[in-house]
C-alpha cells in the first residue's frame, strides 16, 4: 500500500449520484460520489429537505456496509442433515430458490392461507409487504413495530391523532420550552439534532427526563433522573397540576377537545361512560359520529357541540331531558388527576416533588405567557373563520423510554393530554402533525380482518392485516374470542396490537398457540439475537424438532430469512435470499406507509441503485413482486392471467390503490407529464424525475393550512382531495378515550362481543377511558426486594441495532458494551470499575464489565444496545470484543410474564401488545476472581455462510478506485 | 495572516461521531489516505482517526453533566510539534496556518508525536508514518468545489453545527464571532501552544424570561462552570 | 511513556561509547593523574569499542523508525530540531572517533591531538544533544530539567568509564586504578544527580489536569470513553501498561545495578573481572534507568486516553 495517494479525489473517473440514505430509518438524502466504480464519499444532500446536508456517523460509514465482508451474496439452502442453527449451507440458485418458495407458498395459499407467516424488520416497505400478504389472504403479517414504538404511535394517535417521528414532531423552530422524556438518540436522528441545536442556539431551554443523561440528554440545560417505568405517574402529575393551578388552555380544550363533550353517567346504563351523541352515525363512517352534546351553561341545557355562541361547559353533574345522569368528559378527567398529586409522584419517580410542581408551572407559564401568534387566516371544521393562529411554545418528545413498558399506552396517552391541556397541539411552537397525518381517533384507513372467515383459500383479505381497533367488533376473534393471527394482536389479550406482536411469533408457532404454521418468511430481523426477549430460548425453539413429524421436521416446519449480512437469525433459516443493500436497489419512503414529510406538506423519497448488486444479490422488493406474480396474485396479474408488473420500479410506477385512483406508491411527477403532485395517473418517467430531484419530492401547504389541522377544513379539503383522509371530518381530541370505554364496557358483559371470562378483568382494569397509572406488570410480579434494579438499554448514535458491527469502522466505536452502574449502586455491591459483574433477573444471568456513572440514576442499570453478538455471526473473528466481551441484556428479558393462574401472557402492554423492553429489575453482584474474564452466556460459534468474504486481513485500508 | 481553526461548540454537541466517521471516509480515499485499520473484524480493532469524540462526566450524581467532547489536531499558532521535527515532514503551511506532514518525508520517529500536548497525532501503524487531522486541505483547497462545499468533511456532517470553520485572525469571521461572544476557550494553556481551534462552553437558555424557570435554574448547582470561574468547592 | 526499547538502546550504547571516548581522550590527554599510555593498543582498540557501541546504537535507532530508508532526511531540520542535530553530529563524532583511532594506529601525535579534542568537543555536544531531544518537550515534566542533560552526561560517562577500567587492566594496567577512581566518582556522581531527579520528580505537580484538558473547572472530572475501544496508537504510544509495583522494583533495580553495585566492585579494587562485571552489571542498570526515566515520564495526552466504554 502505497502511502500517497495517487488519484486525485475528484478526478474525471468520478461520478456523483444522489439517493436516500438506510444507515438507519432517518432516511436522510445523500450524495454518493464514486470512483473508479467504488464508493469514494458520501456525503449529506445540502438540497435535501430531512437532513439539509449533514449526515450522521453511520451514514458516513455507509461505505464500509457496502464492502463489509459479512455481506451474503448468493441464495442458500440448509444442508440435508444439518441442524438450524449450525449455519451449514448450500448455494444454490435464484430459480431453485424462488421455485421451492413458490410451490411451499401456492400450496398454502390455496389449502390454508393463514399458515404462511411474513414478519419484517428494519424495512420501510410495509405497503409493499402488507399489500403482498393482504393479497395472499394471510392475517398473519407485521412489522416490527410491536416490539419498537407502537405504544408511542398508539397512544398518541388514539388521543391527538398523530404521533412522533415521521407523523409529527416537536416544532423547535418556535418553541421555547422543550421537553424530551424518555428519548436518548432517536428514528428522527439528524432532523432532530439540528432542530435542538438550532433552538439551544436561540435560547430556548431544553429539559431532558431520562434515567440516563447520555445523547440528547447530554445538551440539555436541565436532566431530571427518573426511574425507569414510571413516566406514567409522572405526567399524571403533572397534568394535574396543571389542572389545578389552572394553567390549562381553557378555548383550546373547549373547541378542539372532546373535554366538553357529554358523558352518560349512568352506572347501570349499557352506555355508562359513553359520550352521549344525539345525531345517526354516518353509514360509510361507522367510526364519525360527530353529534356529541356539549353542556351550555348560559341556557342549562344540552346542545350539539360547536353550537354557534356556546362554550361548553367543562365541569359539573348534568342531567339530560330524558333523565340521563351526564358529566362533561374534562371533568371527569380533572376527578381522575385529583390524586396524583406531586408527593404521590415524587414516591414513584424519584424526583421531588417540588421540582414535579414547579415544572408543572414552568410548562405552563410558558405555555400561557409566551403565546405566539401567526397571521394566518382559516377556517375550522365549523365553518368558523379565524384570522390567524395561536401558539403556546412548549414542545414535547418522546420515544421507546415511554413506550417500551407494560403500562406505556397509559403513559403516552397522560402525555397527549398533557400536550393537548397545554394546547399545543399542531400549532406553532408545540406539536405539529406530518402528512399523511393528522388522522381519526382512531383512523380507518386500514382495516385488519374481524372473524374467521375473511381468511379463505385463494382469497385475499377484504381489507388489510392491520389495522386500528376502534370497538371490540374490530377484534380479529372467533366466536369463542379466541386470537386467530399468529401473533395474537388484535384478540382481547391485545386488542390494540396495531403494530403487530412480531416478538410473539416465535413461541406461539412454536407452541402451535393458536395453531401451527407451515412456513414463516423474517426480512432483515434478527430474531435469534437481539430482536427477541429471552434470547436462548427463542434459539432453541427455532431449531426444535416436533416428534410428531416423521422425518424429524421442526416445530416451525419452514424458515426463509433474506437479509443483506450474515445475522445471528441467518444460522435458522431453511432458506437464505441474499438482499442487497441500499446503494444497490430501488426503494421509496412512501405516502401509503412512511414518507418523511415534514410539518409543512407532504415529503416522500425514494432510493435509485448507485451501484450494481453485489454478487447474486437480490433486492427483497423485487422478491416480493416476483413472487407475487408467480402466485397470480390478482393486484399483481392482469385479468388475463399474466404478470401486471416487470418489476419492483415497475411496479411502483405502475400500481394504483384503485382503478384509476391516480394514488400511487409516490406522490412526486405523477400524471402523464409528471406535472401532477399527489395525485394523478402513472407517470413512466416517475423515477427519472426522482432521480434528477435529488430522490425526494417536497409539496408544500399554503401557510394557512399547516396548522390547526385535526379542525382545519381547508386542510381537511385538500387532504381528502388528493386522499390522505378518507373524511374530512373533524380529529377532535381524546381527552376521554371513548374507544377504549367501549372494550371496558363488553368486559362488563355489553354488546355482542365480550372477553373470555380469564381476561374480563385485564380488560376492566387497563381500557380505562382515563389515564392512569401502575406499576408495570413485569415490574409487579418481581421480587423488588431481591431484584431492586431496573435494567435498560440506549441506542449509541454511531450504531444501528445489531447492524453495524460488520462496520469496520463503527465497530472501532463501539467494540463491546459495558453496564454502567451509579458509581455508588456500583460500590455498594462491591463492583470495580471496569470489573466484571454478573447481572441476574429472575429469568436469567449475564456477566459482563461494569463501568461506574454519576449519568445514571441509583436505581438503573443500563447498557448500549446490540452491541453484543454472538460468536462468529456477522463475520466477526471468534475472539471479536463483541462475543467475548459484549453481552446482550436480552438474555435477562423473558418474552412472557411470570404465569399467573397458568396462562401464558406476552410480557408486553395488555392493551397493544407492545415488548416491555425496560420493564426487567435485576441484581448485580461482582464475578469472581477464580472466573474467566468473559461475557455470558457464549454460543457456538457460527461458521461464516457461503459466498461471505473469506478474507480475514490483518490491515485494511480502503481508497476508492484503488482496488480494480 | 490567515489561521485556519475550527471551534467546537460544547452546548449542542450530541456526541453523535458524525464528524469521526465523515473525516475518516474523506481522507481514507483522499490525500491524507489511505488509513490503515488492523483487525477490521478481529479482536480488538484499532486504525487511523484524525478526529475522535471523547466522553466525560462532569460533576456528581444528580448534578451530573455528561460532555460530549471531540478532539482533533488544534493547529496551534505556536505548534511544538513542528520545530523538533527533524526532516521537515511536519511544517505550519505559511498561508493558512494548517499544521501539515508531508508523508513522503516522515521517516516516522513519533517525536512530533511526543512533542504534541493533546494526542491529536496518530501514526498510522500500517503505512508507518505520523498521521493528523489536515482540516480536509484537499476540499478546502479544491476551486473545482462550490465555495460553501470547500470546508472540513466533518464541519460539513455535522448534525447540530457543532464545528465551526473559519479563519480566527479575521475579527468578522463566524470563529472569531463565537469566540468572543460566546466564552471561546483553547485547551491546555498552560503550554502555551496557542492552539487555534477553540472549544465553547455550555450556556444556559436565554429566551425565556420567566421568573421560575429562572429560579429553578439558580437552584442547581452548575457543575460546568467555564475556565476562569473556578466552581466552588 | 510506553519505553521503546531502540531508543533505550540508542541512548544507553551511545552513552557508553562517548564514555569510552572521554576515558580514553581523558587518559592521553594526562588528566588522569597518572601518566598517559605508553602503547597505542588502549586507544585503538578503545576506539574501535566506542565506534562499536556508536554503531550499535545507531542501529538499534532505526528500530525507531517507521521508514528508516528515508533517515537521511532527518539531517534537513538542523535549525529547529534538536533529533536533526543529533543525527548530524552523531555520525560525525563517529568519524571523529574513527579518525582518532587511526590516528593512534598510525603514531601521528599532533592528529591524535587535534581529532581527539574535536571529538571530545563533539562528544560533549551530543551528550547535550541528546539529552535536550528529552529536555526541549517542555510538557514532558519529568524531563524538562537540566537534570535531564546532567544525568545523560554522568550517566554515559559512568558507564563509559567503567568499561574502560577494564579494557585499562587488560590493555594498560598502570591506568586501571586512575580509571577506576574516575568511574567510581562518576558512578557516585550520576548517582547523586539521578536520585535528585527522581526526588524531583516525585515531587513534581503536573501542570495539565483533566480540568485544563477540556476546559472545564469542576474538581470532579470522570472521562468515560476516549472514542473507541480497540486501542489505539494514543493508547500503545503512551502507556506502558506495568503495574506501579513493577515500576517501582525497576527503579529500586536501577539504582541497584547502574549505581551501588558497580560502585561497590570499582571500589573493591581495579582487577579487569570486577570492572568488566561492573560495566556489564551498569549497563544493565543503565537500560533499567533509561526504561524507568520513559516510564515514568506522564504524557499530558494521556488525559484525553484514560476509559473506554
Amino acid at each position: 500500500m502505497s502511502t500517497t495517494q495517487t488519484v486525485a479525489p475528484d478526478s474525471p473517473s468520478s461520478a456523483v449520484k444522489t439517493t436516500t440514505c438506510y444507515m438507519c430509518a432517518c432516511r436522510c438524502g445523500i450524495k454518493v460520489t464514486l470512483r473508479g466504480g467504488e464508493v469514494r464519499y458520501i456525503e449529506g444532500n445540502p438540497e435535501h429537505p430531512l437532513n439539509q446536508g449533514v449526515i450522521c456517523a453511520k451514514g458516513a460509514s455507509g461505505i464500509m456496509k457496502q464492502y463489509s465482508p459479512a455481506r451474503l451474496t448468493q441464495p442458500l439452502r440448509r444442508k440435508a442433515g444439518a441442524n438450524r442453527g449450525d449455519a451449514e449451507f448450500e448455494v444454490i440458485s435464484w430459480d431453485e430458490a424462488l421455485r421451492t418458495i413458490e410451490e411451499r407458498l401456492a400450496h398454502l395459499r390455496a389449502t390454508d392461507p393463514k399458515k404462511f407467516a411474513l414478519f419484517t424488520g428494519r424495512d420501510q416497505m410495509q405497503a409493499l409487504t402488507g399489500l403482498f400478504a393482504g393479497q395472499f389472504g394471510t392475517p398473519n403479517y407485521a412489522a416490527h413495530g410491536g416490539f419498537c414504538s407502537v405504544n408511542m404511535a398508539a397512544g398518541m394517535i388514539y388521543t391527538i391523532g398523530g404521533s412522533f417521528w415521521e407523523f409529527g414532531g416537536p416544532d423547535l423552530d418556535r418553541a421555547k420550552l422543550f421537553v424530551m422524556i424518555g428519548t436518548a438518540e432517536d428514528h428522527h436522528s439528524n432532523p432532530l439534532k439540528i432542530a435542538i441545536s438550532k433552538f439551544k442556539r436561540s435560547g430556548g431551554k431544553f429539559i431532558s427526563i431520562n434515567p440516563v443523561r447520555t445523547g440528547y440528554s447530554a445538551i440539555a440545560d436541565e436532566w431530571i433522573p427518573i426511574r425507569p417505568g414510571t413516566d406514567g405517574a409522572l405526567l399524571l402529575a403533572l397534568n394535574a397540576e396543571i389542572v389545578r393551578e389552572k394553567l390549562y388552555d381553557e378555548a383550546f380544550l373547549a373547541e378542539y377537545t372532546n373535554g366538553g363533550y357529554l358523558v352518560n353517567d349512568d352506572p347501570n346504563s349499557p352506555q355508562y361512560g359513553l359520550v352521549v351523541a344525539n345525531g345517526v352515525t354516518p353509514a360509510d363512517n361507522p367510526h364519525r359520529n360527530h353529534s356529541q352534546l356539549w353542556w351550555d351553561a348560559g341556557i342549562e341545557a344540552a346542545v350539539s357541540n360547536h353550537a354557534p355562541g356556546c362554550k361548553p361547559a367543562l365541569f359539573g353533574h348534568y342531567t339530560l331531558p330524558d333523565g340521563t345522569p351526564v358529566r362533561p368528559a374534562f371533568a371527569l378527567l380533572a376527578e381522575r388527576l385529583e390524586p396524583y398529586t406531586p408527593e404521590w409522584a415524587a414516591e414513584i419517580t424519584g424526583i421531588p416533588a417540588a421540582r414535579i410542581r414547579a415544572l408543572a408551572r414552568e410548562m405552563g407559564e410558558i405555555a400561557r405567557d409566551h403565546k405566539i401568534t401567526l397571521p394566518l387566516a382559516w377556517t375550522d371544521s365549523w365553518g368558523r373563520k379565524h384570522d390567524s393562529v395561536t401558539g403556546n411554545p412548549v414542545a414535547f418528545h418522546a420515544m421507546r423510554g415511554l413506550a417500551a413498558h407494560s403500562n406505556g399506552f397509559q403513559t403516552i396517552r397522560a402525555l397527549s393530554i398533557l400536550m393537548s391541556l397545554l394546547g399545543t397541539i399542531d400549532r406553532p411552537g408545540g406539536f405539529r402533525h406530518k402528512a399523511p397525518y393528522p388522522r381519526g381517533t382512531p383512523p380507518v384507513f386500514a382495516r385488519n380482518p374481524v372473524t374467521p372467515d375473511a381468511v379463505k383459500p385463494n382469497t385475499p383479505l377484504a381489507g388489510a392485516p392491520l389495522g386500528f381497533p376502534a370497538s371490540p367488533d374490530e377484534l380479529f376473534v372467533d366466536d369463542a374470542g379466541n386470537p386467530m393471527r399468529i401473533d395474537k394482536a388484535f384478540s382481547w389479550e391485545y386488542p390494540l396490537a396495531v403494530h403487530g406482536m412480531m416478538h410473539n411469533v416465535i413461541a406461539n408457532a412454536w407452541r402451535g398457540d393458536p395453531y401451527k404454521i407451515d412456513t414463516l418468511f423474517i426480512f432483515m430481523a434478527n430474531m435469534a439475537w437481539n430482536s427477541s426477549m429471552n434470547t436462548s430460548e427463542t434459539r432453541r425453539m427455532l431449531n426444535d424438532k416436533d416428534p410428531d413429524n416423521e422425518g424429524g421436521e421442526y416445530k416451525i416446519p419452514f424458515i426463509i430469512v433474506c437479509d443483506a449480512f450474515e445475522s445471528e437469525m441467518t444460522a435458522f433459516a431453511d432458506l437464505i435470499l441474499p438482499d442487497t443493500t441500499y446503494l444497490e436497489r430501488h426503494d421509496v419512503m412512501s405516502m401509503l406507509d412512511r414518507p418523511i414529510s415534514e410539518f409543512d406538506g407532504p415529503v416522500d423519497a425514494v432510493r435509485v441503485p448507485i451501484l450494481p448488486p453485489k454478487g447474486e444479490c437480490r433486492p427483497f422488493q423485487e422478491v416480493i413482486v416476483e413472487l407475487a406474480s408467480r402466485l397470480k396474485l390478482p393486484a399483481f396479474t392482469n385479468p388475463d392471467g399474466t404478470r401486471k408488473f416487470r418489476d419492483y420500479p415497475d411496479f411502483v410506477v405502475n400500481f394504483q390503490t384503485a382503478p384509476n385512483s391516480g394514488q400511487g406508491y409516490l406522490t412526486g411527477w405523477r400524471g402523464e407529464n409528471g406535472d401532477s403532485p399527489m395525485i394523478g395517473i402513472p407517470n413512466p418517467k416517475q423515477w427519472d424525475m426522482y432521480a434528477k430531484n435529488n430522490c425526494v419530492h417536497q409539496h408544500h401547504l399554503p401557510p394557512e393550512i399547516t396548522y390547526m389541522r385535526n379542525w382545519n377544513q381547508g386542510y381537511h379539503d385538500w387532504a381528502t382531495n388528493v386522499k390522505l383522509r378518507r373524511y374530512g371530518d373533524p380529529i377532535m381530541i381524546q381527552l376521554y378515550a371513548e374507544v377504549l370505554q367501549r372494550f371496558r364496557l363488553a368486559a362488563r358483559g355489553h354488546g355482542k362481543r365480550q372477553p373470555p371470562a380469564h381476561l374480563k378483568d385485564r380488560i376492566e382494569k387497563f381500557f380505562d377511558p382515563l389515564p392512569f397509572y401502575y406499576e408495570p406488570l413485569e415490574v409487579s410480579a418481581t421480587d423488588k426486594e431481591k431484584y431492586p434494579l431496573a435494567a435498560i438499554t440506549q441506542r449509541p448514535m454511531a450504531m444501528y441495532h445489531s447492524w453495524d458491527s460488520q462496520n469496520a469502522w463503527l465497530r472501532q466505536i463501539h467494540t463491546h458494551n459495558y453496564l454502567f452502574l451509579n458509581t455508588k449502586t456500583a460500590q455498594a455491591a462491591g463492583i470495580a470499575d471496569g470489573g466484571w459483574l454478573w447481572v441476574e433477573s429472575m429469568h436469567g444471568r449475564v456477566r459482563c464489565m461494569a463501568r461506574y456513572s454519576e449519568a445514571v440514576e441509583p436505581g438503573t442499570v443500563w447498557t448500549w444496545n446490540a452491541i453484543g453478538k454472538s460468536r462468529g455471526a456477522w463475520h466477526l473473528a471468534e475472539d471479536a470484543n463483541e462475543s467475548r466481551r459484549g453481552f446482550l441484556l436480552n438474555h435477562l428479558i423473558s418474552d412472557e410474564l411470570p404465569a399467573g393462574e397458568g396462562r401464558r401472557m406476552s410480557n408486553a402492554d395488555p392493551l397493544t401488545g407492545q415488548a416491555g423492553w425496560y420493564d426487567v429489575r435485576v441484581r448485580v453482584y461482582p464475578a469472581g476472581a477464580e472466573e474467566p474474564e468473559e461475557s455470558f452466556p457464549q454460543f457456538e460459534a457460527m461458521k461464516p455462510l457461503p459466498g461471505t468474504t473469506k478474507l480475514q486481513r490483518l490491515w485494511q485500508a480502503f481508497a476508492a478506485g484503488e482496488h480494480k | 495572516m490567515t489561521q485556519l481553526a475550527l471551534v467546537i461548540d460544547l452546548n449542542v454537541c450530541v456526541g453523535c461521531h458524525a464528524c469521526v466517521t465523515s473525516c475518516k471516509e474523506w481522507n481514507t480515499s483522499g490525500v491524507a489516505g489511505s488509513l490503515s485499520d488492523a483487525n477490521p473484524y478481529g479482536k480488538d480493532p484499532s486504525g487511523t482517526f484524525f478526529n475522535r469524540v471523547q466522553t466525560f462526566e462532569v460533576g456528581e450524581f444528580p448534578n451530573t453533566q455528561t460532555v460530549h467532547f471531540p478532539k482533533s489536531c488544534l493547529h496551534c499558532e505556536d505548534p511544538p510539534c513542528v520545530p523538533v521535527c527533524p526532516t521537515g515532514a511536519s511544517y505550519k503551511r505559511e498561508a493558512d496556518g494548517l499544521v501539515l506532514v508531508d508523508y513522503d518525508k516522515c521517516i516516522g520517529c513519533k517525536y512530533c508525536a511526543w512533542a504534541c500536548p493533546y494526542g491529536a497525532r496518530e501514526l498510522d501503524e500500517n503505512q508507518k508514518v505520523m498521521k493528523k487531522c489536515t482540516l480536509c486541505v484537499d476540499r478546502i483547497n479544491d476551486t473545482s468545489l462550490a465555495d460553501e462545499q470547500r470546508k472540513p468533511a466533518c464541519v460539513l456532517a455535522c448534525p447540530t453545527n457543532a464545528r465551526l470553520y473559519g479563519d480566527i485572525n479575521d475579527p468578522e469571521s463566524i470563529v472569531s464571532k463565537a469566540i468572543r461572544e460566546n466564552g471561546g476557550y483553547q485547551l491546555m494553556p498552560e503550554w502555551e501552544t496557542k492552539p487555534a481551534n477553540h472549544y465553547l462552553p455550555r450556556r444556559s437558555a436565554s429566551a425565556i424570561d420567566n421568573e421560575l424557570s429562572r429560579k429553578v435554574e439558580q437552584q442547581r448547582t452548575n457543575p460546568l462552570k467555564p475556565t476562569g470561574a473556578p466552581a466552588k468547592p | 511513556m510506553n519505553p521503546a526499547f531502540s531508543v533505550i538502546f540508542l541512548t544507553t550504547l551511545i552513552g557508553a561509547g562517548q564514555g569510552l571516548f572521554l576515558a580514553l581522550f581523558a587518559a592521553e590527554s594526562s588528566w588522569l593523574g597518572t601518566a598517559p599510555a605508553t602503547g597505542a593498543a588502549l586507544y585503538v582498540r578503545g576506539d574501535a569499542i566506542a565506534l562499536t557501541l556508536l554503531i550499535a546504537g545507531l542501529i538499534a535507532s532505526f528500530f525507531h523508525l517507521g521508514h528508516p530508508e528515508r533517515a537521511w532526511r532527518a539531517v534537513a531540520m538542523w535549525r529547529t530540531s534538536w533529533l536533526s542535530r543529533e543525527v548530524i553530529v552523531l555520525p560525525v563524532f563517529m568519524a571523529m572517533v574513527a579518525l582518532h583511532g587511526v590516528c593512534h594506529f598510525s603514531g601521528n601525535v599532533s592528529c591524535v591531538a587535534i581529532t581527539g579534542l574535536a571529538a571530545a568537543i563533539l562528544c560533549l555536544a551530543l551528550f547535550y544533544i541528546t539529552a535536550m531531544n528529552y529536555v526541549c518537550i517542555k510538557f514532558l515534566q519529568e524531563w524538562a530539567t537540566p537534570l535531564t542533560i546532567v544525568n545523560y552526561t554522568l550517566l554515559g560517562c559512568a558507564s563509559g568509564f567503567t568499561l574502560a577500567t577494564a579494557l585499562a587492566a587488560a590493555l594498560e594496567p598502570a591506568l586501571a586504578p586512575a580509571l577506576a577512581r574516575w568511574a567510581l566518582n562518576l558512578t557516585l556522581a550520576a548517582a547523586a544527580t539521578r536520585i535528585a531527579s527522581l526526588l524531583r520528580n516525585a515531587r513534581l505537580k503536573p501542570k495539565s489536569s483533566l480540568q485544563s484538558a477540556i476546559g472545564m473547572q469542576n474538581p470532579r472530572i470522570v472521562q468515560k470513553s476516549q472514542g473507541f475501544m480497540g486501542g489505539s496508537f494514543n493508547t500503545r504510544e503512551y502507556f506502558h501498561g506495568k503495574t506501579r509495583q513493577l515500576v517501582q522494583s525497576v527503579k529500586w533495580g536501577f539504582l541497584l545495578l547502574a549505581f551501588a553495585i558497580p560502585a561497590w566492585l570499582l571500589a573493591t579494587g581495579a582487577s579487569g573481572q570486577y570492572a568488566a562485571l561492573a560495566f556489564v552489571i551498569q549497563y544493565i542498570g543503565l537500560v533499567a534507568e533509561r526504561w524507568f526515566f520513559f516510564a515514568q515520564a506522564r504524557h499530558p495526552q494521556n488525559l484525553y486516553y484514560q476509559a473506554a466504554s
